[in-house]
């Protein structure tokens, strides 16, 4: 009934049925990879080209990245995004943290599924429809502060990124622990202090990460509610890019990826760092 | 009673500022939105508030020069169009997708989570720049053109930028990323021994893939999916910069009746047009086929 | 004759371990199964026994060696095509599908009718009492039913041998006792060959028709599991399997029936064989803690003196540790305890050992 091979000796080089394994996938996937990374490191070496052409290499250079810092109108870009990004972290992180602990570990109640809804609203309403949502309502009520439109708008859209690792971080510990130390006679705050924020803490640090970049890196939103004078570094680098392309932008550009790339992989490694009483993953 | 009062205002204060925050600043000014589409448009910025449904008979008609609607396409146009490129390209992130997360789960630990971190990275990078390095490498004068021409390959540089191709590959490399994870948290759970069962149970590669992985992975094909095309629908970034404003998606659409057009009712109505697909489309995810099994992977 | 079931044939199988070393999983193991018969493969994790088993469902290819099935080499045969199923451990069963679909999934494989397949589905089902079931999900059952799930989709489409990986091992006490009657009886019922992987001596004994013991990739013995029991060829299968007493001993003399060995000063014990040992050579001697009985000693000197230095009681026997007078040997005697429900024997007392002629064997290594 079935196939069956002669015998005799298995050379080695054999082709064997490897279960599991598709024909394709892998090559696909590595292409895949330099598909997501190629224009990526293009952008970088030609950051350091020594030429006025950005897409010619003429041999390596620093000038762009000393222009570019020393440009007067990208310093103050950079510092409002810093303003708003570290505002926005903080309020976010703070209101993300309690919130988590409630939907976490404060039970079942009427509204849970409503507020975990209206808590993931900012991540899953499109950019451009919240954009023009705040604008409309900040003209409405004639509210003109400044750069504080943007860092209210920045703090709402941060919110649901603080809390997702926050949240994730609570429903992988093991709440013995916590048992533990109110068996151990510590009350409710100091189970809270000593037990759970530690533990907590990769979750809590991780979510601010995530935060900051998300708000470093916005663009649509800015775009729409910041105000003439508060320019932000992707609304000055859009603008450098309407204008045509400069070796300046790609040196800015790679300098706005290397900050992202450094908050996410420190992100990436304190959320990894296993702790006691944390479920593995 | 006490006890139920104290975790109720525990869980007001807890909540509060959070749903707060989101409420005031995100809830309220949807609904503004709401409103300012039933008004007239103030050709100096803003509305007049007046009650109007010029904003949403605007979609399908316009007013000729004797005041009269005619019926005009160029709206649904836009929509369509952008209803093609965001179905296209959640279909070729898909095509991409799947096999490469499918790949991805197969390594072992280390390479697996180096690779994790190689897709995940891009996914928290600025979308402006990632267009702006196709600009780099896509204009007439871009990397591609400059090198294709040094090397004599070609003659006249291949216009690239602005077109539908580029937009095409534009949104696929912005999305591309909330394809892959979602399916791979799916499939990286995926038990080996079942994919043994299988094939002990006579199961060929094909019949493996269509009757056991894929209906496992399912969640997360939809999930994935719906990461790519929502975000895709309003995209703004890729149209603008790599189709040059020439090719318009809603997004774009919406953003100009705030700035240059000035018709805020329209913008505010195609921005809820916009929305509402969305939500049927979450409708469809939280309700529908994939609702018993979610994805688990966040981000 | 009839074709043996399976013929594994000097079977390697190297695996490239995680610090890059090569693990040898299997090293030269040659075994035959016969057709019809309740086969297990008994060892300690690691032993290799789980290998073997995933070398005949085709999940993994022998490094060296062949694996004939029926008269057939199966060699870069894939799972699909080889007439073998497999129950897994933790059974495997496909959460997305119902119970009748999990049954069902190797039929459609193969292309049956979707009636047939039902049918044949439910009579799988009714075979291992789980007809009321069909439509469950996996997760919506124990895993008591889920073990007979995994069952009946693995007999669905009559395999020539069933393999069964540790089975019982995820299941309660109770249970498992129960399925260990179930299974033998299954098998009598279908005459399909069940290879079966344990490390369960108790599971090996009452179910096998013939079992292998594996130890480090090795084969150990194979045999009935009387024989596996009675007769073990190494320190490592009597240790293994049941309990036993290991003397170290020297051979004092051949006598017609087997030899004379000296286990202290003055005190000898006759053995079954010889297991080619000559006189003067030091070997190992086993004895069952049961084949020795305990009679109060009298005062007078006949036979094999000891005192008792401890007793554990366990139920139906008690366990008594006997040091013998004259040296340092300390033997564990098992001894039925009396209808009176007393400890026959008290720590202290001074005993005769009675040993059953040919009880004590001479190990071969």
């Amino acid at each position: 009934m079935r196939s069956s091979t002669t015998s005799g000796p298995n050379p080695a080089g054999e082709k064997q049925f490897v279960i599991g394994r598709f024909p394709g996938f892998a090559a696909t996937s590595w292409i895949f990879l330099l598909y997501l990374y190629i224009p990526i490191f293009l952008l970088i070496i030609f950051s350091f080209n020594a030429s006025h052409s950005a897409t010619i290499w003429h041999g390596f250079s620093l000038e762009w990245y000393l222009k570019a810092f020393g440009n007067d109108d990208v310093q103050r870009a950079a510092v409002n995004s810093l303003i708003v990004a570290f505002i926005a972290t903080v309020v976010a992180t703070v209101v993300a943290v309690f919130a988590a602990l409630i939907l976490a570990r404060g039970g079942r109640f009427r509204g849970r599924g409503l507020s975990y809804g209206i808590l993931m609203l900012p991540m899953t309403m499109p950019e451009i429809v919240t954009a023009v949502a705040t604008l409309s309502f900040f003209t409405a009520i004639k509210l003109d502060i400044g750069l504080g439109r943007v860092v209210i708008a920045h703090t709402v859209f941060c919110i649901p990124f603080a809390f997702l690792p926050i949240r994730a971080r609570l429903q992988g510990m093991d709440t013995t622990l916590e048992q533990a130390a109110q068996d151990l006679y510590a009350n409710e705050w100091q189970t809270f202090r000593y037990v759970t924020l530690p533990l907590l803490m990769p979750g809590i640090i991780s979510g601010a990460m995530l935060s900051f970049i998300i708000s470093i890196d916005d663009f649509i939103i800015t775009l729409m509610v910041a105000p003439a004078g508060s320019t932000t570094l992707p609304l000055y680098i859009y603008g450098m890019v309407r204008m045509g392309v400069t070796p300046e932008v790609n040196a800015l550009s790679t300098v706005m990826l290397a900050i992202s790339l450094v908050f996410v992989s420190t992100s990436y490694l304190i959320g990894r760092k296993k702790q006691a009483g944390t479920a593995n993953q | 009673m006490r006890l139920l009062q104290s975790t109720q205002m525990r869980r007001v204060l807890g909540l509060g500022p959070a749903l707060g925050i989101i409420g005031f600043f995100m809830v309220v000014p949807i609904a503004i939105i709401i409103v300012f589409s039933f008004m007239k448009s103030n050709p100096y910025g803003g509305v007049n508030p007046e009650f109007s449904l010029e904003a949403y008979k605007q979609f399908l008609f316009e007013r000729n020069l004797m005041d009269e609607l005619v019926f005009n396409a160029a709206y649904l146009r836009i929509f369509g169009r952008s209803f093609l490129l965001a179905i296209g390209t959640t279909a070729l992130c898909l095509l991409i997708g799947f096999p490469t997360a499918y790949y991805m789960s197969r390594q072992p630990a280390r390479r697996k989570n180096l690779m994790v971190f190689l897709v995940t990275i891009p996914f928290w990078t600025n979308l402006l720049i990632r267009a702006y390095c196709w600009i780099l490498l896509l204009r007439d004068t871009g990397i591609i053109n400059n090198y294709l021409i040094k090397w004599g390959i070609i003659d006249e540089p291949l216009t690239m930028l602005y077109t539908n191709f580029a937009i095409f590959l534009g949104l696929v490399y912005t999305h591309i990323p909330f394809m892959v994870l979602p399916i791979y948290a799916r499939v990286e759970k995926l038990d080996f021994n079942l994919l043994e069962a299988a094939h002990d149970l006579y199961a060929s590669r094909q019949q493996l893939m269509r009757h056991v992985i894929l209906p496992l992975a399912a969640p997360g094909i939809i999930a994935g999916s719906l990461l790519v095309f929502v975000p895709c629908l309003g995209d703004f970034i890729i149209p603008n910069l790599l189709g040059g404003g020439k090719h318009l998606m809603i997004g774009s659409l919406i953003q100009l009746q705030f700035g240059g057009s000035r018709n805020w009712p329209f913008g505010s109505a195609a921005a809820l047009i916009l929305m509402s697909f969305v939500l049927i489309a979450m409708m469809i995810y939280v309700w529908g086929p994939g609702r018993k099994m979610k994805p688990e992977g966040d981000a | 004759m009839p074709k043996p079931a399976i013929e594994i044939k000097n079977v390697t199988k190297i695996f490239q371990g995680h610090t890059g070393h090569p693990v040898t999983a299997l090293d030269h193991v040659s075994l035959t199964i016969e057709d019809n018969e309740f086969f297990t493969l008994l060892g300690p994790s690691g032993c290799g026994k789980t290998t073997l088993l995933r070398l005949i469902a085709g999940f993994e290819y022998p490094t060296q060696g062949e694996i004939v099935l029926f008269g057939d080499s199966i060699r870069g045969l894939p799972p699909q095509q080889r007439p073998v199923n497999t129950v897994f451990q933790h059974y495997a069963l496909f959460p997305h599908m119902t119970v009748a679909e999990n049954v069902g999934f190797p039929l459609k494989m193969q292309g049956q009718r979707p009636d047939e397949m039902t049918r044949t589905a439910a009579r799988m089902l009714d075979l291992v009492k789980m007809a009321d079931f069909g439509d469950r999900m996996p997760d919506q059952l124990s895993g008591g039913q889920q073990q007979r799930v995994a069952l009946a989709r693995a007999l669905a489409p009559q395999p020539k041998v069933l393999l069964l990986d540790e089975p019982l091992s995820a299941l309660d006490l109770k249970l498992r006792q129960e399925m260990r009657v179930e299974l033998k009886n299954l098998q009598r019922q279908t005459g399909i060959t069940f290879v079966f992987v344990t490390h369960d001596q108790v599971e090996a004994l009452t179910m096998s028709d013939r079992i292998a013991v594996m130890s480090m990739g090795r084969l150990q013995q194979e045999g009935t599991p009387i024989a596996i029991y009675e007769q073990p060829v190494n320190r490592f299968v009597a240790d293994f399997i049941g309990e036993t007493n290991f003397i170290q001993s020297t051979i004092a003399g051949i006598e017609n029936s087997g030899a004379r060995c000296t286990i202290g000063p003055g005190t000898t014990l006759g053995t079954g064989a010889t297991a080619d040992k000559g006189k003067g050579d030091a070997v190992t001697l086993a004895i069952r803690p049961e084949k020795i009985r305990l009679v109060k000693s009298d005062g007078a000197a006949d036979g094999l003196q000891g005192r008792v230095a401890e007793c554990i009681y366990t139920g139906t026997d008690t366990n008594y540790q006997v040091e013998l007078e004259n040296s340092d040997v300390r033997l564990v005697v098992r001894g039925r305890n009396a209808i009176t429900g007393e400890t026959l024997f008290k720590v202290g007392e001074t005993v005769v050992l009675n040993v059953a002629e040919g009880a004590a064997r001479i190990l071969a290594d």
